[in-house]
């Protein structure tokens, strides 16, 4: 019963948090991929990527933000992004260039640019979001909280529960 | 006209800053943790109003990101740990006020050397391989509209590269202190260890 209370009680952010997510996460997609045109980049990126994942686990629980990103898949994720970063300068080394020299990855150097720098933010981004929603499983698996809120702050008699 | 708009921005940066700094005496003198750490979520955003208005967008982005956000989130997951008020402290230590305004005056009589503030013929700005280069030359070798991506992702990666390695280490780092897996509140494993220990010393009695 106590389930059901926290669950009714929370409704309205519920909601509106499950209309929010997707927007956040393609906010997130839009930063990463607009870096050259303007502010944004990798670094932005994941961390709105993050902060999507960490408000599902803020609303809804941890547990249930488990399921949706492991910790497994974070872990490959970290090390994917930074491998990613450095497999690009070994690209470069294997194709003649010096590392992490994109001019040679293609026939143009322009387009070997972009793609160069293309697939570095897309690494560093990968990274920054695995590691950011890494930090938040840390601190909200240190009880178990079941149902309730991934954070409750003590409010020292002002809570207004019934 | 052009004259009145530099002054302008020159108050504005001002004004912020000395936000800044009663933002910062808040965090200090408050007993309410919680309340410090919202204040040094708003110390981000009022940061990254500063870094707005002179222009660095990118670096305004990335610091109302991960400091009004995700500092934000993890300093409230610490929290929850511990207590909200902060015990008031009993003593004053005056020495270490004395060392703290000897260092905070010796570091500003040292920003009294440095260029002025958005000076293009200081070192920096006027390098002709460095700045200069990056600045004339983007458009012709890598044709990327924003000049910060193309010098962080490009003349300066292998910088980003250490930069992602040291956000991987960090990660590496708080996992193997706190770990990712659930620590159930009955099955606590400092418990159980000081009751193994308890059992052995029994046994070898």
């Amino acid at each position: 019963m106590q389930k059901k209370i926290t669950q009714q009680r929370h409704r309205v952010v519920q909601v509106i948090t499950k209309f929010l997510i997707p927007m956040i996460l393609l906010f997130a997609f839009y930063v990463q991929f607009h870096g050259d045109f303007g502010p944004g980049g990798g670094f932005q990126a994941g961390v709105i990527f993050a902060s999507a994942f960490i408000l599902h686990g803020l609303i809804f629980g941890e547990a249930r933000t488990r399921l949706v990103v492991s910790p497994n898949a974070l872990r490959i994720s970290m090390s994917f992004g930074l491998l990613l970063y450095a497999g690009t300068g070994v690209v470069s080394l294997l194709f003649g260039g010096n590392y992490l020299d994109y001019s040679v990855l293609l026939s143009n150097p322009i387009a070997g640019q972009h793609w160069g720098i293309f697939a570095v933010e897309l690494g560093v981004g990968i990274t920054v979001g695995a590691v950011m929603i890494s930090l938040f499983y840390c601190f909200s698996s240190r009880r178990d909280f079941s149902e309730e809120a991934a954070f409750p702050i003590a409010h020292n008699g002002l809570d207004s529960d019934d | 006209m052009s004259i009145d708009t530099v002054v302008v921005e020159h108050v504005i940066v001002m004004v912020l800053l000395t936000l800044l700094i009663v933002v910062a005496i808040g965090i200090i003198v408050l007993n309410d943790l919680l309340a410090a750490i919202i204040l040094s979520g708003l110390y981000s955003i009022i940061s990254a109003t500063v870094f707005v208005a002179m222009d660095a967008v990118d670096v305004a982005f990335t610091e109302a990101a991960v400091g009004a956000g995700i500092s934000t989130i993890i300093l409230l997951g610490a929290l929850s740990f511990t207590k909200r008020i902060q015990k008031p402290q009993e003593y004053t230590n005056y020495w270490a006020l004395l060392i703290v305004c000897v260092t905070g005056g010796a570091l500003i009589y040292g920003t009294l050397d440095m260029p002025r503030y958005g000076d293009p013929s200081s070192p920096a700005n006027s390098n002709a391989q460095v700045a200069q280069h990056y600045l004339t030359q983007s458009k012709a070798e890598i044709d990327v509209p924003n000049v910060v991506t193309s010098v962080l992702a490009s003349y300066r990666s292998y910088d980003t590269l250490g930069e992602t390695a040291v956000v991987f280490t960090a990660a590496i780092g708080v996992l193997s202190l706190m770990g990712l897996r659930r620590r159930r509140r009955k099955e606590d494993p400092t418990v159980s260890e000081k009751q193994q220990r308890r059992q052995q010393n029994e046994e070898t009695k």
